[in-house]
């Protein structure tokens, strides 16, 4: 790796110099054996993982909260800033109002100080282990991302099949708090997510796999090389700018939606209907740690759609190049969980019935067609200029004319909606 | 077509977005502490005693201590004891005055019974809500001097209210002050017709005279 990095420019290069320099400097002092430093390297990248992806994780909230007051017409949190010691006005008080960025860290010391009940009749070790698994399983999934041209903690020849055996394994925990909690709310609730989530997982491989095929490989660093420079001259490279790209990166982010647990799909826990699904019987801190998986499953899933669909720390132009390839990944991602935000902000909950419809009538099938056209997008790679123009349209009709029929089939009988008496 | 909802859905809330930064006549929230909506008019918290005088609070209180809103009063948090004195009120005439006027708010439903039933328009409804305390038996309980308050504050909080309060007032000064003028000119008239009666050969009025002005005093 090194050798490659020798010619790249310096901010691009500057966390790994950094890294390689402490290391070094480690084993100069200690004179670490080969394995030691081997482990220390390692420890450093998840170190910084866990760092950069536990404040955006905190950040995330308090944006999540603003955003969401700004698309409902309100200000949203704004109040809680830096505490400062004044003599003027006597002991301590939040003169540095920081438009309320450093909510996160109040709401983190509220969680840490609350009581953590467990209630009499739990398993009491499921009921611990339940939240430490949700955030283990959901923290392993950043593994193989690649965040920069450099930066991929652990490059796997099987990312993609990685990220998802990892991703579901949070659903085992989600079951696990369900039925540790010995409370039948919370085991129905917890089926009821189960089920929402395995209904979900296969749109959202399914919708994958089309890139998979196009690139012919699994590893997320090669299906992020793959989507270099232009297509038609003009064009940047990323999949979601072809016709099956683009629907498969929509199935995508419907998928994602359902799997991270977000309105519109976030019955499992619907804060204004039920008691907190699966999460009645947690509080403090663990309930913290749910959510913080949530969040970290969100923030995966968006960075892997970026990896897949949006050109992952590709620049969309040469000339864009100056700005180092992990800024481009964090840039992207940050608009991802911001369209995320705006799509909570927006829709309203789906019922059960309605989600899983939508799943098994609406997006499996659509994926699979979407695979053909895949297919096809593949095996007439190499045609002449004029017939790329009729591969285009042919790739477009056979997804959008599904899409279509499929739609007005889904939402016969229910949409438009007409009323009575209301205008 | 399936999703055409969700887009316009989308733009409202990206218009919701965008115009919650110029267009302020959006956005709901009023920031309290640093500001704070008015109160309507009709707004009650507490009662609060109406002074004459804002230089002198405790002389000019209106209260005669009559104790009625003490024994209307339904959790019963008004405690008064009379004065032993009397001072003139704002018509110059002796009244009592309440040497211990206290208004317990923890016990307070703010119900107006008092302002009610107060024959002297002397006890009003204040609209003070940030009432907050560390001590509910030192700063909940009023005393006299916390709940005397200027007839101007009731105009600025009340200002309806208080005009008709006002000119009726004024008006039963006006007649209390026409009939003590007549009085004090019938008076004046009797006196001055005392000296011209010797001259006049009418001994009968004279033996009733002492017997009549009692009443005429």
């Amino acid at each position: 790796m090194s050798a490659a990095l020798g010619t790249e420019p310096f901010l691009e290069r500057a966390p790994l110099e950094l890294r390689d320099w402490f290391v070094q400097l480690l084993t100069r002092w200690f004179h670490l054996p080969e394995l030691l430093q081997w482990v220390l390297h390692n420890l450093i990248s998840i170190v910084a993982i866990l760092a950069v992806f536990g404040l955006f994780f905190a950040f995330t909230t308090i944006a999540e909260r603003k955003l969401l007051g700004r698309l409902q017409n309100r200000l949203g949190p704004n109040r809680t800033g830096l505490p400062k010691f004044s003599r003027l006005l006597g002991g301590w008080h939040f003169k540095h109002k920081l438009f309320g960025l450093t909510q996160p860290f109040a709401d983190a010391i509220k969680a840490l100080t609350k009581e953590d009940i467990v209630p009499a009749g739990a398993d009491k070790l499921l009921h611990f282990l339940a939240p430490v698994i949700v955030v283990a399983f959901s923290l392993m999934t950043f593994a193989v991302l690649p965040f920069g041209r450099h930066y991929i903690p652990v490059e796997m020849d099987a990312a993609l099949l990685y990220f998802f055996a990892a991703g579901s394994a949070t659903e085992l925990a989600i079951f696990m708090a369900g039925w540790s909690s010995r409370n039948k709310y919370s085991l129905l609730s917890a089926m009821r997510a189960l089920a929402q989530l395995i209904s979900y997982e296969l749109p959202l491989i399914l919708s994958v796999v089309p890139v998979v095929l196009i690139t012919g490989t699994l590893s997320t660093q090669q299906i992020v090389i793959a989507q270099g420079g232009l297509t038609l001259g003009f064009l940047p490279h990323w999949f979601v700018f072809t016709p099956w790209g683009f629907a498969g990166f929509i199935i995508f982010l419907v998928s994602a939606l359902a799997e991270s647990n977000r309105s519109p799909f976030d019955l499992p826990e619907a804060e204004s209907e039920l008691v907190a699904g699966h999460l009645t019987e947690y509080s403090g801190f663990k309930y913290a740690l749910f959510f913080m998986a949530e969040y970290f499953g969100l923030t995966a899933l968006s960075g892997l759609g970026i990896t897949i669909f949006l050109g992952g720390w590709q620049a969309p132009y040469g000339f864009l190049e100056f700005i180092p390839s992990y800024l481009w990944f964090m840039g992207k991602l940050v608009l991802m969980i911001m369209f995320f935000i705006w799509i909570r902000g927006t829709l309203l909950r789906l019922r059960i019935d309605q989600l899983t419809r939508l799943s098994w009538k609406f997006l499996v099938p659509l994926a699979l067609i979407n695979l053909v056209n895949a297919a096809f997008w593949s095996l007439t790679a190499d045609c002449s200029a004029p017939l790329q123009i009729a591969r285009w349209a042919a790739s477009i009709i056979v997804i959008v004319v599904p899409f279509f029929f499929m739609g007005r089939k889904l939402s016969a009988g229910f949409a438009p909606r007409t009323y009575r008496y209301a205008p | 077509m399936l999703g055409s909802g969700i887009l316009k859905g989308l733009a409202v809330t990206a218009k919701n977005f965008a115009g919650s930064y110029y267009d302020p006549k959006r956005m709901v929230t009023v920031e309290y502490p640093e500001k704070a909506t008015p109160v309507p008019e009709n707004y009650r918290s507490f009662p609060f005693l109406v002074t004459e005088n804002a230089e002198d609070p405790m002389g000019s209180l209106r209260c005669v201590a009559c104790q009625i809103c003490e024994k209307e009063c339904p959790p019963q948090c008004i405690i008064i004891e009379k004065s032993k004195d009397k001072k003139p009120d704002a018509a110059g005439k002796m009244q009592l005055y309440p040497a211990v006027f206290n208004i317990d708010t923890s016990v307070c439903m703010s119900c107006q019974i008092c302002v009610e039933v107060c024959p002297f328009d002397s006890i009003k409804m204040d609209q003070v809500f940030e009432v907050a305390a560390t001590d509910r038996f030192t700063d909940l309980l009023l005393t006299r001097e916390k709940l005397a308050k200027p007839n101007s504050y009731y105009h600025k909080i009340h200002p309806t209210e208080a005009d008709e309060v006002d000119t009726r007032l004024t008006a039963e000064r006006q007649a209390a002050a026409d009939k003590a003028k007549t009085a004090a000119a019938a008076k004046a008239a009797a006196a001055a017709a005392k000296p011209v009666s010797p001259t006049q050969p009418a001994p009968a009025p004279v033996a009733v005279a002492p017997k009549a002005t009692p009443p005429a005093a």
